[in-house]
C-alpha cells in the first residue's frame, strides 16, 4: 500500500477545524498560564504562609507529575466529586495550570532579578509595597520573563496535542479521525504536524514581534 | 515639642548586629538649610540619611519632620500607612537614579502624583512638563530612561521627586555615579534648588559643591558625627585631627 496523499484536501475542513479548536485551546490556556502563573509567583513570594504554603505544594505537584495525568484528573476524577467538566473546558484548566506553574517559575526568578533601587525609588515617593509590586516591579520583571516565557507558549501549543485523549476535537484528534475513515495514518499525520507547524510560525511571528515592541521601550 | 527644628534627629542609633553603624547622633536643620554630610566610606553617612525617610530604619532613636514623627513605632499595617505618607514629604535622589525603566520621563514624573494625590491626567502632564522645565529637559518628555545620559537621568530624577512638592529633599551622592563632565549640570540644578530654599540634606563626596552651596557641613566617622559647622569653619579651619586627615585625602585629589 503505496502513500496516497490526494485524499487529505478531500478532509482540509476537518483539518482546519481541528487547527481552529488548537488555536483556541491554546489561547485559552496560554491566558490562564500567563495570568495564573503570575498571581502563582506574587503568591509564593509574598502571599501569607497560609496561601504561600498551598501555592508551592500546588506547583510542585504539578511539576511532579505528568500533564496527561492531570488531564485524566481534571477530567474523569472530578466527575466522582460532582464536578463535570466539558472537555475543552478540562483541557483548557489542565494545560493553563500546568503551564501557570512553569511560568510562576520564570516570574518569580525575575521579579526577585529586579534592582533593589526600584523597591526604594518608588516606596521613597510614598507607593505602598503593593503598588509598588503592580506598578514598578511586576512589568519589568514581566518584560524581562516575555521570550523565556514565549519558549513555554510554543511548548504549550504543541502539548496541547494530548487533550485529544480526553475528547477535545482539536488538530490531533481529527487527523485521528480522518485516519479511522481512510487508514492513511501516515499522509494525516504528516498533514496535522504541518498544521501545527504553520500555527507555531504564528505564533512565533507573534512572540517575536511582541519582543522588540519590549526592546524598543527599553 | 514646638521647639523643634523643621528635621530633627535625636539620639539616633542603629547597628546591625554587633556592627553599630550609627552612634547617637543629633542633628537639627531648619527649614530652608541645607546640610551636607561629609565623611569616608563606611562613615554611617548614607545610612544616617536613609534613616530619615525610613529606608533604614534606626535601631533606636527618634526622626522628626516638621512636628510628626517618621519613626513612630506602630504595627504594622498602621506603620506602613504612616511611612507611605510622610514618604510623600521626602524627596529622595539616589546615585544610581533608580529611574524606572519600564515607563517614560513623563511616567516616572506623573506616576506618584497621579496614583497617590489623585491628580488628573492633565494635571499630572502640565506637572511634569513644569519640572522638567525647571532642570531643562522638557523635549525628553517622552524618552525612555535608557536614552538619557547619566547627568540627565538624574535631573529627570530630582524633577520626579520635586513633582511631590516634598518639604525635604535628601541626595544620597547623587552625583557619585556621573562621568565628570556631567557633574556640573546635576549640581546647577541642585544649586537652583538652594535658591529656592528648599530643605536639603546632602551626602556628598564633593567639597568644592559642599562648601559653595550648603549652609552647614556635618563630617562623619565610625558613625558619629566628628565635627559640625559652616562650610568656612569645617574646610579652612577644622579642629579635629579626623577631619582634618579626611580633608587632606580629598582636598589633595
Amino acid at each position: 500500500m503505496g502513500l496516497d496523499f490526494t485524499v487529505v484536501p478531500s478532509y482540509f475542513g476537518v483539518l482546519l477545524m481541528g487547527s481552529g479548536w488548537t488555536v483556541a485551546i491554546t489561547v485559552c490556556a496560554g491566558l490562564l498560564s500567563f495570568f495564573g502563573g503570575i498571581i502563582f509567583a506574587v503568591t509564593a513570594l509574598y502571599g501569607h504562609w497560609s496561601l504561600r504554603l498551598p501555592v508551592r505544594g500546588f506547583a510542585f505537584l504539578f511539576m511532579g507529575t505528568p500533564l496527561l495525568l492531570q488531564l485524566f484528573l481534571i477530567y474523569f476524577g472530578l466527575i466522582q466529586i460532582g464536578i463535570d467538566l466539558p472537555a475543552f473546558l478540562a483541557g483548557v484548566i489542565g494545560l493553563g495550570l500546568h503551564f501557570a506553574v512553569y511560568n510562576s517559575e520564570l516570574i518569580q526568578a525575575s521579579i526577585l532579578a529586579v534592582d533593589k533601587g526600584q523597591y526604594e525609588g518608588a516606596r521613597t515617593l510614598g507607593l505602598s509595597r503593593g503598588q509598588t509590586l503592580r506598578r514598578i516591579v511586576i512589568p519589568q520583571a514581566i518584560h524581562a520573563v516575555i521570550p523565556p516565557m514565549g519558549n513555554n507558549m510554543i511548548a504549550l501549543l504543541k502539548d496541547s496535542a494530548l487533550v485529544s485523549v480526553i475528547g477535545v476535537m482539536e488538530l490531533t484528534l481529527a487527523a485521528q479521525q480522518a485516519i479511522s475513515r481512510t487508514y492513511r495514518p501516515f499522509e494525516f499525520y504528516l498533514a496535522a504536524a504541518f498544521c501545527y507547524y504553520i500555527v507555531n510560525l504564528a505564533l512565533e511571528a507573534g512572540l517575536r514581534s511582541l519582543e522588540r515592541r519590549i526592546a524598543a521601550s527599553r | 515639642m514646638t521647639d523643634q527644628a523643621f528635621v530633627t534627629i535625636k539620639n539616633a542609633a542603629k547597628s546591625f548586629g554587633a556592627l553599630e553603624v550609627l552612634k547617637d547622633i543629633n542633628l537639627q536643620v531648619e527649614r530652608g538649610q541645607i546640610v551636607a554630610i561629609i565623611g569616608p566610606s563606611g562613615s554611617g553617612k548614607s545610612t544616617l540619611l536613609r534613616a530619615i525617610n525610613e529606608l533604614d530604619p534606626l535601631t533606636s532613636g527618634e526622626v522628626w519632620l516638621e512636628g510628626v514623627q517618621i519613626n513612630k513605632k506602630l504595627p504594622y499595617r498602621q506603620y506602613e500607612a504612616h511611612v507611605n505618607q510622610v514618604r510623600q514629604d521626602i524627596g529622595m535622589v539616589f546615585q544610581h537614579f533608580n529611574l524606572f525603566p519600564h515607563l517614560t520621563v513623563r511616567g516616572n514624573i506623573t506616576l506618584a502624583p497621579r496614583m497617590l494625590k489623585g491628580l488628573s491626567e492633565a494635571d499630572a502632564n502640565k506637572l511634569a512638563e513644569e519640572q522638567l522645565a525647571k532642570v531643562g529637559l522638557a523635549e525628553k518628555i517622552d524618552e525612555y530612561p535608557s536614552r538619557l545620559s547619566g547627568g540627565q537621568k538624574q535631573r529627570v530624577a530630582i524633577a520626579r521627586a520635586l513633582a511631590m512638592t516634598p518639604k525635604v529633599m535628601l541626595f544620597d551622592e547623587a552625583t557619585s555615579a556621573l562621568d565628570p563632565e556631567l557633574v556640573e549640570e546635576v549640581n546647577l540644578v541642585m544649586k537652583q534648588l538652594a535658591e529656592e530654599h528648599m530643605t536639603m540634606i546632602i551626602v556628598t563626596h564633593e567639597m568644592d559643591f559642599a562648601a559653595s552651596v550648603c549652609d552647614r557641613v556635618l563630617f562623619m566617622d565610625q558613625g558619629v558625627v566628628v565635627e559640625e559647622g559652616p562650610p568656612s569653619v569645617i574646610f579652612q579651619n577644622p579642629q579635629e585631627d579626623r577631619t582634618r586627615n579626611f580633608l587632606r585625602k580629598h582636598l589633595s585629589r
